[in-house]
């Protein structure tokens, strides 16, 4: 046996040579990724004179502002239980599937992955126009009475974004569906469990990583995107990554970007901390 | 069967079916659209056209701003690939502190809003003195590639038995042969999923490039939804269904190289 069975007998476990092959990734994003961040954040708080939260108080005293976070939250808790309420099922399909449909699954997932929000954002835009391909659906099934159009209405935008985002909610799912074995519920019928119990006591609980995962992503990616709304809805809805990305391209605000950056920011790092969190309370708990 | 169970799996194939038409909707329109004659984007088209492509090539802008994405993709993934591989070796093999706190690091580009990291960037790069558009869109497309090496490779390396190497030095090889023999092609697979992954990732980045683009050097994704603002015709339609048709031969090799299950091990 070698040293390494034995962890304790080296001198410090900063000695261990492969440390340094880690060191040029590393090295690299802390210099162009995370002390830019960093500076970022540090400007928003430093006004004329000194350290400052004055734009963060009259960023939130406007109640314009605050529309902008309600739309921001708001559309991507649509998106995200959009994306649930399909994926779930969607996972289990594509887990149980035979061979055929199981490609056919598989490959409606990967080749959109593969392709562009830009280009799946104008598809959209074809599809949710007033004689576009949802209207003609929802009128042939006399859901609605004459033809309307979704395009740059917010339930357009959910739609549109929730196209965009379902493989990124199936696939964290799919990883974990596919590891249950399905004679557990079997077992639990035989033991005189109904169907609803023993899904709520035996798959979902089993199940939970891949949604923590899964909604984490959906979410964080509907908050910050920017590219969907702006095709899709247009500069009348602000969402805040829309509001900084114009306020920085357009309006050449740079303050009130940097304030809504670093929301924005903070949101994300919260999501990211509070998911890998839960994933780690569950992932010890099964 | 039960009646419940009957239930559940008409439900679950119900919306299986549904998802497969929901995601390939966008792609089967864009095509359609693309082989259409008229100006304005109607379905089913009146008569069927090869127009827009004919006048893809007489596009400017489109076909260098191309050039410019397939370059800044595929160097920007190559720098990520041997930074990444050799990061995830260490963070695999070492035993050091603070480990996954330094995977999470590298795998964090992928969860925060890439328009902050933008700017961010913007203002770092003009700090250090880095101007050149092209210099620029390689630094920062690296950081958009390297957390799909890392995650993946991190992956596949967990799952390595590293005894095969000292098998393989047993055997008479010597240490790069035993790496380049054993290692290598066992990680074959997952360097093919993480390099197409973030190549697209990086050919598809709009919110970072957007701060990098000059009015000469354009990224596909700046040109296209420029184009799609400013004339908005089928032309548009004809290059994505271009891309489209790039992505099912790209997954066609995938499939024969490393399998559609393993392409979705996310």
């Amino acid at each position: 046996m070698s040293t390494q069975a034995n962890p304790s007998s080296a001198p410090s476990p900063w000695r261990d040579p492969v440390i340094l092959l880690a060191v040029p990734a590393v090295l690299y994003l802390l210099v162009v990724y995370a002390y830019p961040l960093l500076w970022l954040l540090m400007k928003s708080f430093t006004g004329p004179s000194g350290l400052t939260i004055q734009p963060y108080i009259s960023f939130m005293s406007d109640p314009f502002n605050w529309r902008v976070i309600g739309n921001t939250l708001r559309v991507a808790a649509w998106v995200t239980l959009f994306c649930f309420v399909i994926g779930y099922p969607a996972a289990f399909a594509l887990a149980r599937a035979g061979t055929v449909v199981q490609i056919v699954m598989l490959v409606s997932i990967i080749l959109p992955l593969s392709i562009g929000a830009v280009v799946k954002a104008f598809a959209w835009q074809i599809v949710l126009r007033r004689d576009g391909v949802v209207s003609q659906l929802l009128v042939g099934l006399g859901i609605w009475d004459e033809p309307q159009r979704l395009l740059f209405t917010e339930t357009g935008l959910v739609l549109g974004a929730a196209n965009i985002f379902l493989p990124f909610m199936i696939l964290p799912i799919y990883s974990v569906v596919k590891l249950i074995d399905p004679r557990l519920s079997e077992a639990g019928a035989t033991l005189g469990a109904t169907p609803l119990y023993s899904f709520t006591h035996v798959t979902l609980p089993l199940t939970l990583p891949g949604i923590v995962s899964g909604v984490a992503f959906v979410f964080s990616m509907s908050v910050s995107m920017f590219v969907i709304p702006s095709l899709l809805i247009g500069d009348r809805f602000q969402t805040l990554a829309t509001l900084t990305g114009r306020s920085f391209l357009l309006m050449r605000n740079e303050q009130l970007g940097s304030t809504t950056a670093v929301i924005l920011l903070t949101l994300a790092v919260a999501i990211v901390v509070g998911s890998t969190w839960l994933a780690r309370r569950l992932g010890g708990s099964t | 069967m039960t009646a419940t169970e009957r239930l559940t799996r008409t439900f679950v194939w119900f919306i299986a079916a549904f998802t497969v038409v929901f995601l390939m909707t966008p792609l089967i329109v864009t095509i359609a659209v693309s082989f259409g004659s008229s100006t304005v984007f109607t379905l089913p088209p009146p008569d069927w056209s090869l127009r827009w492509y004919q006048r893809l090539a007489n596009t400017r802008g489109l076909l260098p701003a191309l050039m410019v994405s397939v370059q800044v993709a595929a160097i920007s993934t190559a720098i990520a690939m041997v930074l990444g591989t050799l990061c995830a070796i260490a963070l695999v093999r070492g035993r050091f502190p603070g480990r996954e706190a330094i995977a999470t690091f590298l795998i964090s580009p992928l969860m925060l809003p890439g328009l902050v990291i933008g700017i961010a960037m913007l203002q770092g790069f003009k700090a250090l003195g880095l101007r050149d558009v092209y210099a620029s869109l390689f630094v920062a497309h690296v950081v958009i590639t390297l957390p799909y090496v890392v995650r993946t490779v991190v992956g596949a390396l967990s799952l390595f038995d590293f005894s095969l190497i000292d098998a393989a030095r047993t055997l008479g090889c010597n240490y790069p042969m035993a790496l380049m023999r054993v290692l290598v092609p066992a990680l074959a697979p997952a360097f093919l999923t993480s390099g197409m992954f973030a190549f697209l990732a990086s050919m598809d980045n709009y919110p970072i490039s957007i701060f990098f683009t000059d009015a000469w050097t354009k990224t596909l994704p700046i040109q296209m939804l420029q184009y799609v603002e400013e004339t908005p015709d089928p032309t548009i339609a004809a290059i994505s269904a271009g891309l489209v048709l790039l992505a099912i031969l790209v997954l066609i090799i995938g499939d024969r190289l490393v399998g559609l299950r393993k392409l979705a091990d996310f």
